[in-house]
């Protein structure tokens, strides 16, 4: 027999055991998978972002196939019409739940919020907030080294130059909640829209310090005052530390208290009207 | 004469100590003192005198908030103005009292002194509490804690760290030329205080005079000895110091008790021996202003509270100043901050760091040098990538922060950073 046939004998032989070995194998350790688990990971976007609460799209769709109602499993990234989706294909239906956006609870961009040391360091807000209390005299606002932007798996931030600080597109924004966590001052918070309602109202300062300290530190900042939450007449205005929130659940959208601010740290966020409709 | 060392690492900086010839003299005392409330590791302490008090010098204003605390006692004769926020030399906001000195009342508050050979080990620790007495090296934790072992563990021996191997400082090296008796006598009353035979006073090699004048002090008490240590950095890290003079390793997360030693800073020994013999609280310590932007380098002892912008006078040219030695000093953002307990010296530089940071190269110089045997490049890269479990499984936690991996960089990375964001990461996962 000729070297040629040898060879080929003596590889196919091996192939054809390794088949039966690899085949015997896969029968033996065969782990079911409920096949819908794959069929809803594809209607999902796949971003792996963490806004539903699940580590990543392939445990979300273990617990949609596994889960007798999906009261409470919601993920962001889908919105209302791809939960819709995902409710047909189980046979459940899907729980409505209201869109919500990432809004910079700080306003003071560099013309508004004077620098008082230089930072040379690393970029990255998470060692600059854990090396000293920032550039400028107020200790709880933003740092715009972009950890936010850096975090954002939608591409739905940036940092605007003008101002120094992270901007949201909310067309582009699910809510998510990925940059709340990257935040090392606790900066961004998910605020909830309403069907009816096409702003969002919040107050772009998180400074919970009192005194002359506040109002020199920034041209913007909350001092807490209170007029905003007695002009407002659905009482979704809270001090919380002299600083002021607006329950997004309670808010209106009258702008009242956006007129009575003071110091013009209440900010009225346009969302384009096409959205309303997703 | 045998040279102590220890062994793992290390490196050697430029020694730069500009100041070491300067005597100490009193820093000109400040109108206004301002006494942050937390100034040491553990509980803020809280004020026990009201706005309008009047108080004399030493009279203690604020007790300890837990069982790791320290009190504060007011440096001068004065009235106490407010409770105030204030910023620390980092920017945050903390509470502090503001003291207005009274420059006509001479009026003292002061403890009866103990002889330190008859006084009992629970009359020195008593004492060493109600005194405010905190490690003087920069870490602030409360000597009276540190003196009171857990249960089970027994000290065998006090090592006073006299090392000073931080560059440019040198308040340590004048304070042990100036005062080398009271330090011994605060070593034997740490000795009595902790019921131990033995005391070790190491001493880097680069100060010859200190280590003469510690070491006649010394002849006089029995079981007290000056080790002289070889002049490489982080000598006067406390884990590298129990090394070098007692061979023995500290276990990762254990404290420097369970191998049977108490160590204490020789200012922190001056302080007990102040609190001790003569009755005097810890209202103030020796610091070294340096640097070559500073116009008026020296060694000064500054009263608690002292706005740091009186105690240095920078020259044009100066960018920034730095809370403490080059290697783990920290940049101060405001000048305006009160002077504290850890405050050891304030650093101007002269020429502003000059190399840009660059790709790692993965030469391992960092592995060389870190004197806890960790791996700062893998460390900073899992930090970088948010891999915490992986960082605490590297032994994160048992960086010392020396510094020495981003001083021997070639790339100039900013390894410590990333290392210490990624210790405070760790923290947070338990």
């Amino acid at each position: 027999m000729s070297i040629f046939w040898l060879t080929i004998l003596i590889l196919g032989v091996t192939g054809l055991l390794a088949a039966v070995v690899l085949y015997a194998v896969a029968k033996k350790f065969y782990v079911y998978e409920d096949p819908r688990i794959a069929e809803v990971e594809a209607l999902l976007p796949g971003a792996n972002c963490g806004g539903c609460g699940f580590k990543g799209c392939h445990d979300f769709a273990a617990a949609c196939a596994g889960a007798s109602s999906l009261e409470g499993i919601n993920c962001p990234s889908a919105g209302k019409a791809g939960m819709d989706a995902i409710g047909i294909l189980l046979g459940l239906k899907a729980s409505a739940r209201n869109r919500r956006v990432a809004t910079l609870a700080c306003g003071g961009g560099c013309d508004r919020r004077r620098p008082t040391s230089e930072y040379s360091g690393l970029r990255s807000c998470a060692i600059e907030a854990a090396v000293y209390a920032g550039p400028t005299d107020c200790p709880y606002g933003c740092l715009g080294c972009g950890d936010c932007v850096k975090a954002c798996p939608h591409d739905a931030m940036r940092i605007n130059a003008a101002t120094g600080l992270p901007e949201v597109d909310f067309s582009k924004c699910v809510g998510c909640g990925v940059c709340v966590k990257a935040c090392p001052r606790g900066l961004m918070h998910l605020c909830e829209l309403h069907q009816a309602h096409h702003t969002v109202v919040h107050v772009a300062c998180s400074n919970h310090d009192r005194g002359p300290g506040v109002l020199k530190a920034c041209d913007v900042s909350c001092i807490g005052c209170g007029k905003c939450m007695k002009a407002c007449e659905s009482k979704a205005i809270s001090i919380d530390r002299f600083c002021a929130r607006v329950d997004a659940s309670e808010c209106t959208r009258c702008g009242k208290c956006v007129e009575v601010c003071p110091r013009g740290s209440i900010l009225v966020d346009q969302i384009a009207v096409y959205q309303r409709q997703s | 004469m045998k040279i102590f060392t220890f062994h793992k690492g290390g490196i050697h900086p430029a020694e730069r100590k500009l100041t070491a010839e300067l005597p100490i003299r009193p820093a000109p005392a400040a109108p206004v003192l301002t006494l942050l409330l937390s100034q040491s590791i553990g509980a803020p302490s809280k004020p026990v005198v009201k706005a309008g008090e009047r108080v004399a010098a030493g009279q203690p204003v604020a007790e300890p908030g837990g069982f790791v605390g320290a009190w504060i006692h007011s440096p001068c004769a004065g009235v106490v103005k407010k409770i105030e926020r204030v910023r620390t030399a980092q920017g945050y906001p903390a509470d502090a009292l503001v003291i207005e000195r009274d420059a006509e009342s001479g009026e003292r508050y002061a403890y009866p002194g103990l002889d330190p050979a008859q006084a009992s080990s629970e009359e020195i620790v008593a004492r060493v509490r109600e005194c405010g007495i905190v490690g003087l090296g920069g870490a602030t934790f409360p000597t009276a804690v540190k003196l009171v072992p857990p249960e089970g563990m027994t000290p065998e021996c006090v090592i006073l760290n006299g090392a000073e191997c931080e560059p440019y400082l040198t308040c340590d090296d004048r304070l042990m030329r100036e005062h080398a008796d009271e330090i011994a006598c605060g070593a034997y009353c740490l000795m009595r205080a902790a019921r131990v035979r033995h005391c070790y006073i190491g001493i880097e090699r680069n100060k010859p005079e200190a280590i003469e004048a510690m070491q006649r002090a010394a002849a006089g008490y029995e079981g007290m000895k000056v080790c002289v240590l070889r002049t490489k950095y982080p000598q006067g890290g406390e884990k590298q110091l129990i090394a070098a003079i007692l061979g023995r390793e500290v276990p990762s997360g254990a404290l420097p008790v369970s191998v049977g030693a108490i160590v204490d800073n020789v200012a922190t020994a001056y302080a007990v021996q102040q609190a001790v013999v003569e009755g005097k609280p810890l209202t103030g310590r020796v610091l070294t202003v340096t640097g070559e932007g500073a116009l008026n380098p020296g060694n000064y002892y500054v009263e608690l509270g002292t706005p740091l912008l009186s105690l240095v006078q920078l020259s044009p040219e100066a960018e920034r100043v730095i809370a403490g030695g080059p290697m783990m000093g920290k940049a101060v953002s405001r000048l305006d901050s009160p002077s504290t307990k850890g405050l050891s010296g304030l650093l101007v530089p002269g020429a502003p760091d000059a190399g840009k940071m660059q790709a790692c190269i993965r030469c391992g110089a960092c592995y060389n040098v870190c004197p806890m045997g960790l791996e700062p490049m893998m460390l900073a890269r899992q930090a970088e990538n948010a891999d915490w479990e992986g960082a605490a499984g590297r032994g994160v936690m048992d960086c010392v922060e020396c510094g020495s991996c981003a001083y021997t960089c070639p790339s100039r990375r900013r390894l410590l950073d990333w290392i210490r964001y990624a210790k405070s990461q760790v923290r947070n996962l338990k």
